[in-house]
């Protein structure tokens, strides 16, 4: 089936009647917000054109967009006072495309977002280096820079499903964690030549400048020396507080924590620290009580973000839609089961796919208006294949609380209420 | 060297002046050790980077009153955030308690991570002597130090903490294999 149905269609409210919609086209996804819409069901009753709102120094939402991030807490808390969350989601359920709009990239921070001025901050680099030096944001944006358009990922993406599935939850509780923008900055590499790092230095720490003072240990393979890079712009502007502005470290494919927002030091050494953040915090235990430790990349995952929880769909005509991203490299394919995991079909992948970065994949479905379960699985250019529920639980347990990238499963019910389930 | 040799190797250093000139070297200004010292704070578990100075658990316990237990509890469980104490045997269960004396490989993590990070609103406001003393506290809530233990830059890496064994690295990052020739 090749028939497409132009998005704004899809938000007709559920009381409006079918007559004046598109003849033969009989379904729609129904977002929670979509009775806020107005009625024009004529053409007659569009409102009439005329002079519009001035021009202004930067553009906001339309009044009509009602689309946020949520401050959440840790998994099962959630409408926490926003001074009690500890990380605030993208709202994939409301978001199109492969990138993700600047003020709705996932923010998770360990002691706020600090207010820093460029003008007073520093970048020291040392340790096995034959030159300590000390950089200001200045002196990064005179370098050589590269752009390029990564995904970030928490290691808590996906933490809410790791015993049980709340039906209530919505793509944004349950993968709202990732997000995809384009950043700026300066290679790595480039930093490493400047400072002549000793060849035996093998590890690199780095530390952020905020409260907590957030400090990973990052081994120097040959991929994260020629990939990573010291950021300062995001989507074409200045990084944006909550994402570590002035400067942050970004370190494509691994996990959001070892992309050290606020970044003020980078030391080099030949062994980890064995920081807080790599041995209490972000380490998986598994089911025999031993904790899987250093476990830096990102894994081969996507999601169904259309229709996903809490959305109610009518039999006919339904794109389904969602974003697959992988820390190994490129999406290669991603199927879409509709039939709870018999058999799969081949999703469409938006152009273009980028190694590490996520892409948007659509398929066309006809509802036949039978419940079911439907669910997506991608595989990257290095053969990895994102692993169904039963399979990654029995190797994990249910207790790792990071690095969840089991398939995700929707039910959908006879009213076609979409909802969130473990297979 | 032959004389063949050496005009090839004059050849490169020419090229090289050529494509990378004196600008890659233009940037930052040299660090000076007092400043280098003002913020290399961190903490290997060889201790390597722990300051000179001691805390007893008995100063600790006072410390901790003061500026930790409002968050933590007050004997490092039931607060607000993160228990510190207890769960010991949980880690292999349905419901497992991570703390300091059930989860933490090394005691100078602690040391580190109170030193960088605490107390939440004025980290790096206690004393070194202060840091050292609420490690101590912390480890003997969790029976690791006696309750009128000490500890300082010699002891605390030598501790051996409960869970040391209980971490598995990544096949891809493990530190023991990651860089060492076949």
């Amino acid at each position: 089936m090749t028939l497409k149905t132009p998005i704004e269609m899809l938000s007709r409210p559920a009381n409006m009647s079918r007559r004046g919609f598109v003849g033969g086209l009989s379904a729609g996804i129904l977002g929670v917000a979509a009775t806020e819409a107005a009625n024009a069901e004529s053409l007659a009753d569009v409102p009439d054109r005329g002079p519009g709102a001035e021009l202004g120094a930067h553009s906001e939402r339309s009044r009509f967009v009602k689309i946020d991030r949520i401050p959440e807490a840790t998994p099962g808390k959630r409408n926490v006072d926003p001074g009690d969350a500890i990380n605030s989601k993208t709202p994939h359920q409301k978001l199109v495309g492969n990138i993700t709009p600047t003020d709705l990239h996932y923010e998770r921070s360990h002691s706020g977002v600090p207010d820093i001025d460029p003008a007073q901050h520093r970048l020291l680099i040392h340790g096995m280096v034959q030159k300590p030096l000390v950089f200001s944001v200045d002196d990064l944006k005179r370098m050589p820079s590269i752009s390029r358009v990564v995904f970030i990922e928490c290691t808590g993406n996906g933490w809410e499903n790791w015993k049980k599935a709340d039906p209530e939850l919505t793509v944004q509780n349950t993968h709202g964690l990732v997000s995809t923008n384009e950043w700026t900055g300066v290679p790595l590499k480039f930093l490493i030549d400047l400072v002549a790092k000793d060849k035996g230095s093998t590890w690199m720490l780095a530390e952020g400048g905020d409260g907590a003072g957030v400090d990973r240990s990052i081994p120097l393979t040959d991929e994260i020396v020629n990939e990573a890079f010291v950021a300062y712009g995001q989507n074409g502007e200045p990084l944006r507080p909550a994402h570590g502005f002035p400067m942050r470290l970004v370190m494509p494919g691994f996990e959001g924590n070892l992309n050290i927002k606020w970044l003020r030091r980078l030391k080099f050494g030949n062994a980890p620290w064995m920081t807080r953040w790599e041995t209490a915090r972000y380490t998986q235990l598994h089911a025999d009580g031993k904790a899987r430790q250093f476990q830096l990349r990102m894994d081969t995952n996507s999601v169904i973000t259309k229709p996903s929880g809490m959305m109610q769909i009518q039999p006919g005509y339904v794109s389904i839609s969602g974003l697959a991203w992988s820390g190994h490299g490129k999406i290669a394919r991603v199927e879409i089961s509709t039939d709870g995991a018999k058999s799969w079909q081949q999703a469409q992948l938006s152009l273009p796919v980028l190694p590490k970065a996520q892409v948007r994949f659509q398929m066309d479905w006809v509802w036949d208006g039978r419940p079911t379960t439907i669910v997506s699985r991608s595989k990257d250019d290095q053969g990895n294949v994102q692993p169904d529920r039963k399979s990654f639980i029995a190797a994990m347990g249910t207790n790792a609380l990071f690095h969840y990238n089991a398939q995700q499963s929707w039910s959908i019910d006879e009213a076609g209420r979409v909802r969130n389930v473990l297979a | 060297m032959s004389s063949h040799s050496k005009l090839f190797l004059a050849g490169i250093i020419t090229a090289g002046l050529l494509a990378a000139p004196a600008f890659a070297f233009d940037f930052g200004r040299p660090a000076t050790p007092d400043e280098i010292k003002l913020w290399d704070i961190d903490v290997g578990p060889d201790g390597k980077g722990l300051p000179d100075g001691s805390g007893t658990a008995v100063q600790g316990k006072q410390v901790f009153s003061d500026y930790c237990a409002a968050c933590h509890g007050e004997n490092g469980q039931g607060g607000i955030k993160d228990r510190l104490a207890g769960g010991q045997g949980t880690l292999a269960s349905n419901m497992p308690v991570k703390t300091v004396g059930s989860f933490w490989p090394y005691a100078t993590t602690l040391f580190d991570y109170i030193h960088r990070g605490m107390p939440y609103p004025t980290p790096g406001s206690l004393s070194t002597d202060e840091t050292y003393a609420v490690t101590a506290y912390i480890l003997s809530l969790n029976g690791i130090v006696p309750a009128d233990g000490k500890v300082d830059k010699d002891s605390l890496p030598k501790i051996r903490m409960p869970n040391r064994d209980g971490f598995v690295p990544d096949p891809e990052f493990d530190p023991a294999r990651l860089f060492h020739k076949k």
